[in-house]
């Protein structure tokens, strides 16, 4: 259901004590002008605090939470802004390793993400495939033991701070995933920095050679997994966003009570005042789609869940949208200036708009399942 | 029907459903499906169903006859009986001067009106909106002047839904002239049939006698109906209009309406030849009514919780009702629409009831009001 529990409330708690005395918009500034991006402190902090292990298995170091946990966790991480890979690493990457590892496999790499010690990425989307699960031109073949990897991938989360990439790629049985060690021989991976302050890197894998216990589960049978894990990324991302957006309604609310001309506060002006209702509305419609996201990711058919979560991420875009522009005009001058954290949230929110498909392409993953083929009822 | 329920709801679910496939009057249900006005009588027929059941009264206590259902159930069965094509329970007794009554009434007036409301004995009507007071309902003028035992009541209500059929009108009347106009309104209980009371049709743009004037000279009510006290009438009409706004999000309505809509695309010939379901502009459409919708159910949980747990409506109530009508009316349009050249010929349900809805985001306080209360009870202006 769409309720959080006592648990998750108190979660929730403790992590924002922890987001608002230890990652102050100032401090943020900071990390996101260092070499790297993000900072170890606070990724030790977080898996101090349990927030790496919470939905991990409990067999391998973690709590067993499911994606209303990761809902509490990114809830808090838009309301912050958060420039650590926790998407990258805990809810995709350990997400995907949980669901396809090998017993293996899973022992070696979750206890350490729960941790805190070792960083995951999902290597996926392929240049000029826009956002297609299945334009998929990666090859990897059979090589004595092992395998060779060829290929590029783009948009890959926090690539460069990643110990280990997971690449999707064609086999002789299907879609396969493979575990490539950073540095590894014949890859080549370009970081670059998003609009949000967030690191992406582009990979080139140039007959990139790994052993046969790279391949990650079963040979031929990733497609499912892949999809889940992106819907899974839907879904946190959509908490995200309404994080970032609770924090713009309330900066907006603060800034329009307290700005004054004409002699008054420009609150008091009506056509400000709906305007703040209506990206209240918006931001309380995102809520609801983001809270249905995570309570049907896990118990819903594949048809169902690719539904649900592309309209939430429908809905979540739009809200998203409306909401930063607004919250930037309401600024006035100061809202499209650097100096604050306004346009931050707005940059952020504009990027979960474009990621993992934008809206025209999950309004026709939900028109496709609006007549036949697939029930709604 | 997006949210996954435990077990014991979806069994109670399967419950209501049978119930209302063996119960529903085929007649009364494609009657309520093609959108064709009710009389009296069959509005009533499935009130009494309800109530043989015991399940009239969904939010009231059970203290009071009511279910005591939790937020989920009343959620569930509003959903099935809507789907189903049961009419509307009307909300002016049950859902409106009810919850009046038990918060605010006194013990006989809650002895004297609460059974025969769930009985449906007897049909109650809103007497709040007046000509000269509609969205700004505390300027309201209509006089009730107390002269020992009753109050005379003088003035005009308007807008007063199936007011045709009622034998009792809740009104708000202005008792005094003093301070603050809403210190001066106390709320009064009145017999439809008392010597005085004229009721005028107002006909709407479908055609439909829906809605009424209500003109009152020189009527005499017993002071016995005046509730709770003389003056303070505002906090209780207040009161009263969260729980209209809560009830108003119709969400089973509209996922009959979206259903219905579905179908009528495949039968229709789009723009280019083939089915309007087909269509990819109209699709996209249908796509974000039905995200919206989803919205809606969630958000329609999410509120009746909240209101369970203060045990009265909250300004939340405020963005049900504005998502809630714009969804309705946006659905009706769409029927309209779908239907092209056939849904200009009168009359038509879909095109009718496009006309009819636009009332849907001015009653119960107009969208731009609810926008008001978000403003100032949510977001501190």
């Amino acid at each position: 259901m769409i309720t959080l529990t006592d648990e998750q409330q108190q979660f929730r708690d403790s992590l924002q004590r922890l987001l608002r005395t230890d990652y102050s918009f100032e401090r943020r500034r900071g990390i996101a002008a260092s070499a790297s991006g993000w900072s170890e402190a606070t990724w030790g902090a977080l898996a101090e605090l349990g927030v790496l292990a919470l939905p991990l298995p409990e067999a391998h170091g973690g709590f067993g939470g499911g994606a209303m946990d990761v809902l509490v966790v990114m809830e808090e991480c838009g309301r912050a802004l958060l420039l650590e890979p926790y998407l990258a690493t805990v809810v995709m990457g350990a997400g995907l390793i949980a669901r396809t590892g090998t017993e293996a496999q899973r022992a070696a790499l979750l206890p350490a993400v729960a941790a805190g010690e070792r960083r995951l990425a999902l290597a996926h989307y392929e240049p000029g495939g826009r956002y297609a699960l299945d334009a998929l031109a990666t090859e990897a073949r059979l090589a004595g033991e092992g395998w060779v990897i060829s290929g590029e991938k783009a948009h890959v989360l926090h690539g460069a701070t990643a110990d280990q990439l997971i690449v999707s790629a064609r086999t002789p049985r299907g879609v396969s995933l493979f575990l490539v060690e950073r540095g590894a021989p014949g890859l080549e991976v370009h970081d670059h920095p998003q609009y949000d302050a967030q690191r992406a890197v582009t990979i080139r894998l140039a007959d990139v050679r790994v052993g046969a216990g790279a391949l990650l589960g079963e040979e031929g049978t990733a497609t499912a997994a892949i999809e889940y894990t992106i819907d899974a990324a839907i879904a946190a991302v959509c908490a995200e966003a309404v994080g970032a957006m609770s924090a713009l309604l309330e900066a907006t609310g603060q800034y329009l009570k307290t700005r004054k001309q004409f002699g008054v506060p420009i609150g008091s002006f009506q056509v400000l005042q709906h305007r703040m209702a209506d990206m209240l509305l918006e931001t309380e419609k995102a809520r609801s789609m983001a809270l249905l996201a995570a309570s049907r990711l896990a118990d819903a058919t594949r048809d169902e869940r690719r539904r649900i979560v592309s309209a939430a991420k429908v809905k979540v875009s739009e809200a998203a949208r409306f909401v930063g522009q607004q919250a930037v005009q309401l600024h006035g001058g100061i809202g499209v200036t650097d100096e604050f954290a306004v346009g931050h949230y707005f940059k952020r929110l504009t990027m979960i708009e474009l990621a993992f498909g934008d809206v025209d392409y999950h309004l026709g993953e939900v028109g496709k399942r609006l007549f036949g083929g697939t029930s709604t009822r | 029907m997006e949210l996954g329920f435990s077990a014991e709801d979806e069994a109670f679910r399967g419950e209501v459903r049978e119930f209302v496939r063996a119960r529903l009057p085929l007649a009364l249900r494609n009657k309520v499906v093609a959108g064709e006005p009710l009389a009296k009588a069959e509005y009533l027929a499935w009130h009494r169903i309800l109530f043989e059941r015991g399940w009239i009264a969904p939010n009231w206590p059970t203290a009071f006859g009511g279910c005591e259902w939790s937020a989920v159930r009343q959620h569930i069965f509003d959903e099935e009986c809507a789907l189903a094509g049961a009419p509307g329970i009307l909300p002016f007794g049950i859902r409106m001067v009810a919850p009046v009554l038990m918060k605010f009434g006194n013990a006989a007036q809650q002895q004297r009106f609460l059974p025969r409301i769930l009985s449906g004995e007897d049909w109650w009507c809103q007497g709040y909106s007046e000509p000269g007071a509609g969205s700004d309902l505390a300027s309201l003028k209509m006089r009730a002047e107390r002269r020992g035992g009753h109050y005379i009541v003088n003035g005009q209500k308007t807008w007063t839904t199936l007011a045709q059929y009622a034998d009792w009108i809740f009104c708000l009347v202005r008792t005094s002239n003093e301070g603050r106009q809403q210190e001066g309104i106390s709320f009064l209980l009145v017999d439809m049939r008392t010597r005085g009371i004229s009721v005028r049709p107002i006909i709407m743009l479908d055609g439909g006698h829906e809605i009424n004037e209500v003109w009152f000279e020189d009527v005499e009510v017993p002071a016995d109906n005046l509730v709770g006290e003389e003056n303070k009438g505002w906090t209780y009409a207040k009161y009263l209009l969260g729980h209209e706004r809560t009830g108003n999000a119709g969400v089973g309505y509209c996922r009959r309406w979206l259903t219905e809509l579905k179908a009528l695309a495949q039968r229709e010939r789009g723009n280019d030849g083939r089915a309007l379901a087909q269509d990819p502009r109209f699709r996209d459409r249908m796509a974000r009514l039905e995200i919206d919708l989803m919205a809606l159910e969630v958000m329609n949980v999410r509120v009746l919780m909240l209101e369970q747990q203060r045990h009265a409506p909250g300004p939340e109530a405020s963005m049900l009702k504005i998502m809630g009508s714009e969804l309705q009316q946006a659905l009706t349009e769409e029927t309209m629409r779908a239907a092209g050249h056939g849904a200009m010929r009168y009359p038509q349900a879909g095109t009718g009831h496009y006309f009819n809805f636009r009332k849907a985001s001015i009653y119960a306080g107009s969208n731009e009001i609810q926008r008001n209360i978000i403003a100032r009870h949510i977001l501190g202006f």
